[in-house]
């Protein structure tokens, strides 16, 4: 070894401690202060986006009496309701938000690799969320095109935001995008190279091996993104015609010809579906740390979660046109990419399965992170089910944009993942504000998540078996729709606006906690991990003080017979444990 | 099997024991400055930027219905009273390889810690990078003067002119960004100012790596678009 490392030069350098007020929370390069600046963002365009959705619903529910919905602010709200969740509120959030907080904190480092350009990744996010909402008050408004932006229809006359709200997306998503790539090359680079003595890759938490696969996912798969912005960008504004086929438009020939509409597909989904696992796979690993240190027993199976993390990260770059199955593709691609879908599903069913053994027999705290893991569980193995039915082509076809689809990926990168990021909110709260919130408050809004987000999406397959259209602003006087489908549809609106404001209770609860909460234990889940074991509680700039830590053990021993407690942190040394009696994922 | 003779005791093995080593180390992966791994990672992702910016163009190279341009005859030069098919881009291609020669010379001599060679090799491959993107400018101009448009042009497919402004555009400016940042580092080791750093002198070679993808990218651009 030629290159020393950080961790054995940690007291060869000189740590200078952010002094003014502006240096150490606004212009600040410390990743525990970006962490929140990235959470608090992410969480305001997502709540604009659960505002969007709830308008959407009151006009499915309730079709005539909201006269200010007209269909053109209907498909704006659909469009911005999924961009935002999917990309500006759980892709931020995971990587941006728990992966600044948690990858130094729980790698044994000092801080990200390069803290200013992890400054910088933030403060370009924000750019592009003040470009994304900036769309809203422009002349034509936000962009009508569907998530998926598929053209012709994004950039043809008809649809909302055809001027300038198009432009704004698709110029919002170029920038976020260069902000992902500065804040992932850190993360990356952090769990490669800047890990403490003794942590060892395959010590990790399950939390940073999600956010580490996730993050190279998402450096390998927004570049498709980037690309077919910038492609459409050139289509819609110097009339190129990448993507757009000779098109009559409201019988006007708008001049374009010999694109093709199914390239956009491609590139868009060679993104999209990586996409949902960049949201995923951080969810699994910090829903496998919840509940093992809740259960009181070690995560079952820790190395098969690593290499499942592993397997699914790679078999997502080919599935992505089980997406396109009525696209028009030739029907030989269709039976390759259901085989490598249902592949997927052997990797994602042995992490299910060792959720479950690690609950079973465990000493289990129904504390409220502990709820939300065990409801995750629930809506992810409910969405990975209708996934078998989406990702055979021949049930695919007639149930290709009706609420099952809708129904199907809400349950499964909607609810499952918000889920854990609640969860995950009041695990780390403790450590993050130094406060305990309000134990009664979080099972409440617990369960009125949970159930609530059942009593929405349930319903929905039914609705989707039965024909109803997804993306429809109004069924009107459909005949093969029975009456009763309108009756589902007041249930489940009034069940979202149920969920919606039952956020309110979390919002009370933190609001609450920060200004009176009780001062928390610096570790009070008695956890394993390193972020509980800092010298300052919460940590400080630096994070460990004058001597940086040294790694153990894995980070699942609890509950080891014969250890005077019932969990031994990763920096305990093996001097302090009674021979034979501690163990380690390398064993 | 004890702690000590695990971890730290790591001697460099080579083949698949090597591999195993590096990946199953604590503190770190690859005993290289968190920079250049930084680096590699970077490149990787601007690969796939690069695939797709080429797949995208080959395939709406074969979607569209209008004849593609035939490219020896649109990229000719006039010499000598004769047109010589690719003259611009061959003499282009040939200063851009020859740019990655010099950087690599200077990458040997920031090792032996001969920062005047240095400087001096790393300015060479700047000004070559710069003249390439001079050369690139003239090819854009003439090609806009003959009627070529992203939107259109006079001998064929509009796609044509998209992928090729796009693309090229594309590259230009990742060599125009090395050309920037090889002068900032050329200037810095003319300073002295990684004389009592810590990586030293590995900005060099991290610097070479970028320019090296640089013009390995211009190779396949090469190859797709211009021999195709």
């Amino acid at each position: 070894m030629s290159y020393v490392a950080f961790a054995d030069r940690d007291h060869e350098q000189e740590h200078h401690d952010p002094e003014t007020f502006f240096t150490k929370y606004i212009w600040s390069q410390d990743h525990k202060v970006i962490a929140i600046q990235y959470g608090l963002t992410a969480i305001f365009v997502g709540l604009i986006a659960l505002g969007l959705s709830v308008m959407m619903r009151l006009q499915l529910g309730f079709p005539n009496e909201f006269n200010f919905i007209n269909p053109e602010d209907y498909y704006q709200f659909i469009t911005m309701h999924g961009m935002i969740m999917v990309v500006y509120l759980l892709t931020a959030l995971f990587l941006g938000g728990f992966g600044n907080y948690l990858i130094p904190l729980m790698c044994g480092s000092r801080d990200m690799v390069f803290p200013y350009l992890n400054m910088l990744s933030y403060w370009t996010y924000l750019v592009s969320v003040i470009i994304l909402v900036a769309s809203f008050f422009v002349d034509g408004g936000a962009t009508g095109a569907g998530w998926t932006l598929y053209p012709p229809q994004a950039i043809s006359q008809g649809t909302p935001g055809i001027d300038v709200g198009i432009i704004l997306m698709l110029v919002s998503l170029a920038v976020f995008i260069v902000a992902f790539t500065m804040g992932g090359l850190n993360y990356v680079t952090t769990v490669l190279q800047a890990r403490c003595k003794g942590m060892t890759l395959m010590r990790l938490p399950l939390s940073v091996w999600g956010i580490f696969i996730a993050t190279i996912l998402g450096l390998l798969a927004f570049p498709a993104l980037l690309v077919s912005a910038i492609m459409m960008l050139f289509d819609k504004t110097l009339m190129t015609s990448f993507f757009m086929p000779a098109v009559s438009s409201m019988g006007i020939d708008p001049g374009y010809s010999g694109g093709s509409p199914i390239l956009f597909q491609h590139l868009f989904w060679f993104f999209g579906h990586p996409e949902v696992y960049i949201v995923a796979l951080p969810a699994f690993g910090i829903v496998s740390d919840l509940i093992s240190t809740h259960a009181r027993k070690n995560i079952f199976g820790y190395r098969m979660m690593v290499w499942a993390i592993i397997m699914i990260g790679g078999l997502s770059f080919v599935v992505w046109a089980h997406h396109m199955y009525v696209s028009g593709m030739n029907p030989y691609f269709g039976f390759f990419f259901a085989t490598t879908t249902l592949i997927i599903a052997v990797p994602t069913a042995i992490k299910v399965y060792n959720w479950v053994l690690t609950l079973w027999e465990g000493n289990i705290h129904l504390r409220v992170p502990m709820l939300f893991s065990i409801g995750f569980i629930f809506t992810f193995i409910h969405g990975g089910l209708t996934g078998l039915f989406l990702g055979n082509v021949t049930i695919d076809l007639p149930l290709s944009d009706t609420y099952f689809v809708v129904a199907h990926f809400h349950m499964v990168m909607g609810v499952s993942p918000v889920l854990v990021v609640l969860g995950a909110i009041y695990h780390w709260w403790p450590k993050i504000s130094g406060k305990m919130y309000n134990e009664t408050l979080g099972k409440w809004h617990f369960w009125m998540t949970f159930l609530g987000a059942y009593a929405i999406y349930l319903p929905m397959h039914y609705l989707g078996f039965a024909g109803v259209p997804r993306r429809y602003f109004a069924m009107g006087n459909t005949d093969f729709l029975p009456d009763s489908a309108q009756d589902l549809n007041v249930a489940i609106t009034i069940s979202a606006i149920f969920v919606a404001a039952s956020q309110l209770l979390f919002f009370i609860n933190m609001i609450w906690s920060l200004k009176s909460g009780p001062k928390s234990d610096p570790n009070p889940w008695d956890a394993t991990t390193l972020e509980w074991h800092t010298p300052d509680h919460p940590p400080k700039h630096g994070n460990w003080g004058h001597e940086l830590p040294e790694v153990h053990r894995w980070a699942y021993d609890y509950s080891v017979p014969g250890y005077e407690d019932d969990f031994i942190p990763q920096n305990v040394g093996a001097d302090k444990v009674p021979a034979g009696r501690d163990r380690d994922g390398e064993h | 099997m004890s702690e000590a003779v695990m971890y730290s005791g790591a001697k460099e093995a080579l083949g698949k024991e090597g591999l195993i080593e590096d990946w199953s180390r604590d503190k770190q992966v690859f005993g290289v400055p968190w920079g250049k791994a930084m680096m590699w990672v970077f490149l990787l992702s601007d690969t796939f930027i690069f695939s797709c910016f080429l797949v995208g163009y080959m395939s709406v190279r074969m979607a569209t219905t209008d004849p593609w341009p035939n490219p020896s005859e649109v990229f000719a030069l006039e010499a000598f009273g004769y047109p010589v098919p690719l003259l611009l881009i061959a003499i282009m291609t040939f200063i851009l390889i020859t740019s990655s020669g010099t950087m690599a010379l200077a990458v040997n001599m920031g090792y032996r810690k001969n920062r005047k060679a240095t400087f001096w090799l790393m300015l060479a491959t700047a000004i070559l990078g710069a003249s390439f993107v001079g050369m690139q400018i003239f090819e854009w101009s003439k090609l806009i003067e003959e009627g070529v448009r992203p939107w259109g042009n006079p001998f064929g497919a509009a796609q044509f002119g998209s992928s090729f402004f796009m693309i090229t555009g594309f590259h230009g400016m990742h060599v125009t960004a090395g050309v920037i940042y090889l002068l900032v580092v050329a200037f810095r080791v003319k300073n002295g100012f990684y004389e009592n750093r810590p990586d030293g002198y590995k900005i060099v070679e991290i610097t070479g790596l970028y320019w090296h993808f640089v013009d390995l990218v211009w190779v396949f651009i090469f190859a797709f678009f211009y021999l195709w």
